[in-house]
This record gives C-alpha cells, sequence and structure tokens, in this order.
C-alpha cells in the first residue's frame, strides 16, 4: 500500500479561525491574537516557538481544556467541547501522568473503562497498544518501575488506546534525554507512517519539528501568533540519519530564520 | 532467626532492657520510705539488700514493679473465666468493642464529611471550622453529658461508649480524606477530563486511589483516639465494665497494681488495633508504591 501524500485534499480534522484567548490579570495576558489554522486527515503537525508563544495554549483550546476568548475552534466539525465529549482525540501531556496504582497495563485501559468497554476486551486492546510502543512483557509492572523514556510510551499507548483519528501531544519528550528521545521519535514516526492517525505535537526543539512532521506551524509570543507555516516532504521512510541531508538541514533552516524573524 | 529480623528486634529488646532498669529503679526509689515506715521500723539496722526486694514486692505500691503487673495479668486472664467481671480480658473485650464499633462509625463518619467537603464549597466554608472546634472540647467534658443524655434516652452498653469514640476518631479520618481526595494534580485531572469521564468515574478512579495512602495513616491515628475515647467513656457510667471500669475500681481501692495492669493491657490492645489496621493497609494498597 503506498502511503497516502501528508496534507492532500482529505476532510479537515481540524479548523481554527481568527480565535483569540484573553487571560484575565493586570495587564490582561494576549495568549492567542487572532490565530487561524486548517489541519486535514493524516497530517503531522507541530507547533514550534519560544516558550509563551502560545503554542501550548491553542493544543489545549483544541483539547476543550481552555477557552477560546473569540473566534472558532472546530474539531471533526463539532465545537471542541462536542468533541472531547464524543472522545475524538488522545492527548498526551509533558509528563507521563500515570497512575502509580494501577499497573502498567491498568493504565493503558483507564480511558477505556471510562468509555464502558468490557473488561476482557479493554485488556485485550491494551496489551495491543503496548505491544505497538515496544512495552510488551511490561504489563504487570508498576509505573514507578520503568525509565522516564518507559513511561511516555505507556501513557502514548494510553492516549492510542479508543483508536482516536487526532493525537495531541504537549512536548511528550521534553523531560528526556536526547538519545531516548531520538530513539521514541523514530518509534513515533513509524506509528504515524503506520496508521496516518492527524498528530497535532507541539515542541521546542527545531530538528524534532522537522524530523517528525508534514507542516511545521511557526510562532511567536506576546501575542501568540503564527508567523509562518512550513511544509516538510521529507521521504516517508525515514530514519534519524535524514537530519545529515541537505533537505533536512535546508527545512530547518527556514524553520529557524521563522523564529529569529518572529523574535525581532 | 534471619539477621534481618534481628536487626529488627535487637533495638527493641535494648529499649526494652533499658525501660525495665529504669522501672525497678523508680520503683524502689518511689516505694522505699514506705516500706522503711511500715515494715522496716521495727528491725532497726536493715540493710540496703533487705529493702530492695520489699520495695518490689508491696501490696500497694506507689509504683508496682513489672514482675508485679506481669503477675497481676496472668492471674487476672487465667484465674478467672471469660465471662467473669474479675477476668481482664473480659475487660479488654468489653473496650475492645465499643472501641471497633467506634471506630467503624468515626471512620464512616469521617469518610462522609471529607467526600461532602471536597465536593461543595459552601460545605468546606461552614463545615470546616465546627469540626476543628468539636476537637477543642475536651473529650473528658463531653463524655459524661453524652453518656447522660444518651442515658436518658435508654441507649446504654456499647452504644454511648462508641460515640464518644467515633467523636474522637472520625476527626483524623476526615482531615486526612480531605487532603488525600484532593491531592491528584491539575494533570491527572485533565487526563479524565479528556476521556469525557463522569465526576463518579474521577471520584472512583482517580479520587478515591489517591487517597488511599492518606487515609490508612489517619485510620491508624483514628483507632488509637478510638481507644482512648472508649476508656474514657468508661469513667463516668458507674465504672460497670472495660478497661476505664478498671482504672477507675483500681484508683478507688489504691489497687495500683490493678491501674498499671488495665493501663498495659490498653496499651497492647492500642498496638493490636493499630497492628491490624497496619497490615490491612498492606493487603488494600497494591504494588508497593514508592
Amino acid at each position: 500500500m503506498k502511503p497516502v501524500e501528508a496534507g492532500v485534499g482529505l476532510r479537515p480534522v481540524v479548523e481554527v479561525a481568527e480565535m483569540s484567548v484573553k487571560f484575565a490579570g493586570e495587564p490582561p495576558v494576549i495568549a492567542l491574537d487572532r490565530v487561524s489554522l486548517d489541519i486535514t486527515e493524516g497530517e503531522f503537525i507541530s507547533l514550534i516557538g519560544p516558550s509563551g508563544c502560545g503554542k501550548t495554549t491553542l493544543l489545549r483550546v483544541i483539547a476543550d481544556l481552555e477557552q477560546a476568548t473569540s473566534g472558532g475552534v472546530m474539531v471533526n466539525g463539532m465545537s471542541s467541547h462536542d468533541a472531547r465529549l464524543a472522545r475524538a482525540y488522545g492527548y498526551v501531556f509533558q509528563a507521563p501522568a500515570l497512575f502509580p496504582w494501577r499497573t502498567v497495563l491498568a493504565n493503558v485501559t483507564l480511558p477505556l473503562e471510562v468509555q464502558g468497554m468490557p473488561r476482557e476486551h479493554a485488556r485485550e486492546t491494551a496489551r495491543v497498544q503496548l505491544e505497538r510502543v515496544g512495552l510488551k512483557g511490561f504489563e504487570g509492572r508498576y509505573p514507578w518501575q520503568l525509565s522516564g523514556g518507559m513511561q511516555q510510551r505507556v501513557s502514548i499507548a494510553r492516549a492510542l488506546g479508543f483508536e482516536p483519528k487526532l493525537l495531541m501531544m504537549d512536548e511528550p519528550f521534553g523531560a528526556l534525554d536526547e538519545i531516548t528521545r531520538d530513539r521514541l521519535n523514530e518509534q513515533l514516526l513509524r506509528l504515524w507512517e503506520r496508521e496516518r492517525r492527524t498528530v497535532i505535537f507541539v515542541t521546542h526543539s527545531i530538528p524534532e519539528a522537522v524530523f517528525l512532521s508534514s507542516r511545521i506551524v511557526v510562532m511567536s509570543p506576546r501575542p501568540g501568533r503564527i508567523v509562518e507555516i512550513i511544509e516538510s516532504r521529507l521521504p516517508a521512510d525515514r530514519t534519524l540519519d535524514i537530519r545529515e541531508t541537505p533537505q533536512f538541514i535546508d527545512i530547518a533552516h527556514r524553520v529557524r530564520v521563522a523564529l529569529h524573524d518572529a523574535h525581532d | 532467626m534471619t539477621s534481618a529480623a534481628a536487626s529488627r528486634t535487637l533495638p527493641v529488646l535494648t529499649v526494652l532492657g533499658a525501660l525495665l532498669v529504669v522501672w525497678y529503679a523508680a520503683a524502689a526509689w518511689l516505694n522505699a520510705p514506705q516500706v522503711i515506715e511500715r515494715q522496716l521500723s521495727d528491725r532497726p539496722g536493715w540493710s540496703f539488700t533487705e529493702l530492695l526486694p520489699l520495695t518490689w514486692a508491696m501490696e500497694r505500691p506507689v509504683l508496682p514493679a513489672p514482675q508485679q503487673i506481669a503477675l497481676d495479668m496472668w492471674r487476672s486472664t487465667v484465674d478467672w473465666p471469660l465471662d467473669s467481671p474479675r477476668s481482664l480480658l473480659f475487660h479488654t473485650a468489653v473496650t475492645a468493642a465499643s472501641t471497633l464499633v467506634g471506630f467503624v462509625m468515626g471512620t464512616l463518619l469521617g469518610l462522609a464529611l471529607s467526600v461532602l467537603i471536597v465536593h461543595s464549597r459552601t460545605l468546606d466554608r461552614s463545615l470546616f471550622p465546627w469540626i476543628i472546634a468539636s476537637q477543642t472540647v475536651p473529650v473528658l467534658a463531653i463524655a459524661p453529658i453524652v453518656i447522660v443524655a444518651l442515658g436518658s434516652m435508654g441507649l446504654t452498653g456499647v452504644f454511648p461508649k462508641s460515640v464518644i469514640a467515633m467523636y474522637l476518631c472520625f476527626f483524623p479520618v476526615t482531615v486526612a480524606m480531605v487532603k488525600g481526595l484532593r491531592s491528584p494534580g491539575v494533570m491527572e485531572l485533565e487526563l479524565m477530563h479528556t476521556y469525557a469521564a463522569s465526576a463518579g468515574h474521577t471520584f472512583w478512579k482517580l479520587r478515591v486511589p489517591a487517597s488511599l495512602p492518606f487515609l490508612f495513616p489517619s485510620l491508624r491515628v483514628g483507632i488509637a483516639a478510638a481507644l482512648v475515647g472508649a476508656i474514657v467513656a468508661e469513667l463516668p457510667t458507674g465504672a460497670q465494665a472495660g478497661l476505664g471500669a478498671r482504672l477507675l475500681t483500681g484508683s478507688y481501692y489504691g489497687n495500683t497494681v490493678q491501674i498499671w495492669s488495665a493501663l498495659v493491657m490498653s496499651a497492647l490492645l492500642g498496638l493490636a488495633l493499630t497492628g491490624a489496621v497496619a497490615w490491612a493497609e498492606r493487603w488494600l494498597t497494591p504494588g508497593g508504591r514508592k
């Protein structure tokens, strides 16, 4: 099967139109200022920018964890609130946020239990998801018995358990060492190639964004705005070696320039 | 005996040994004046070696020696049938019963209050000051009132004593559970939010399990407090039964050995009860969390 070309002519998953977020305070903080962004099915979108540029806020508004002050957000043609109630997305936080009293397997079944999936079915699904992130054999362990990278993989398996079409990740590898991070980046890319879920990925690492994404959304702080959207058409079956190629370096350079311009 | 067990028992035995030495010395010191006055006054020229054993064998000593207490405990448990009011075990069972009933009632009350407080800001503001005020009233003052009031309603026996035990027990449980149910962080709560989890799911799958590490230590405090409450509640009832009654009759008749054996028994009962809670904790907390 030929992989679907990213971002081409499929139905929109996320539509953000002229959306602003203002946080109360003296003076009020404009976290996002009239941001517009359309994301189509199967894209891997990275939101990149310095801290305070509102990239996490944008993700949280799409996930209905934060409310837009003005403008609209649609997810799968629904309001973000309805989309959340319809369990349209999986969300991976900066920290694994695993429940220490649950085994690895029970952590992954958690969202399935909430959905009311029968127990045996949930356990079977969780086993499959854990195998996909390379954690077969660790089902019976407790989170504190795992390394940070393994914990974050459990949280990804947990987010994928109910097969959401949309996966949102808020700097999921930010707290990990570079070697672990590289390996997880590669695994995440393989996962995306295989299943072509739509991914929105927040990061402040340029190499990570370029390596993973089909489109890179560069944002600027105070107030948070989108300054540039950079398309990336690296070969689908890329490995980490691609970071040495001129093509990769060129895209990374464009991202860096956009970030730099945004700062002036 | 394994070396691990030895390394745990050795310190305990050392402390026990030191305690016994101090105890015997204190008994000799405190009882000596009475022994000299009553037993040695007609025997001039008595020596220290004559005095010492006498101070550890008085009938009504100021401070009984450990072996006197041990002997009294042994006799009062073995020599009498279990349903005799002269059996120490009978009194222990009476106190244990009101302690356990009070503990269960206090724990349930504490759990209920904490759930109400965590889920309602209004109740948080209106209930908490009263709960704290309730604990500033000395239990010695409130116990007779409650016993008499409940007695006039025809409630006697275990229940009124359990009410006093509950009164002391619910407080640590409430405070700890409020903290425990509120212990999940923003991220855990948002995680449940992204699952569109109902309030019930968030409560049972997140708040309750997260509160267990707070619950069990409070239960250990609670059951000890319930024991104190049960014993205090036995004092104003006219000393019918229970370790409190045993303490009271002992002090009526100046029977210090009986007082001390009741005290030691209540300490042992307290140890057994808190040990049972600790055992339950190990059974009910999975994963041996960090």
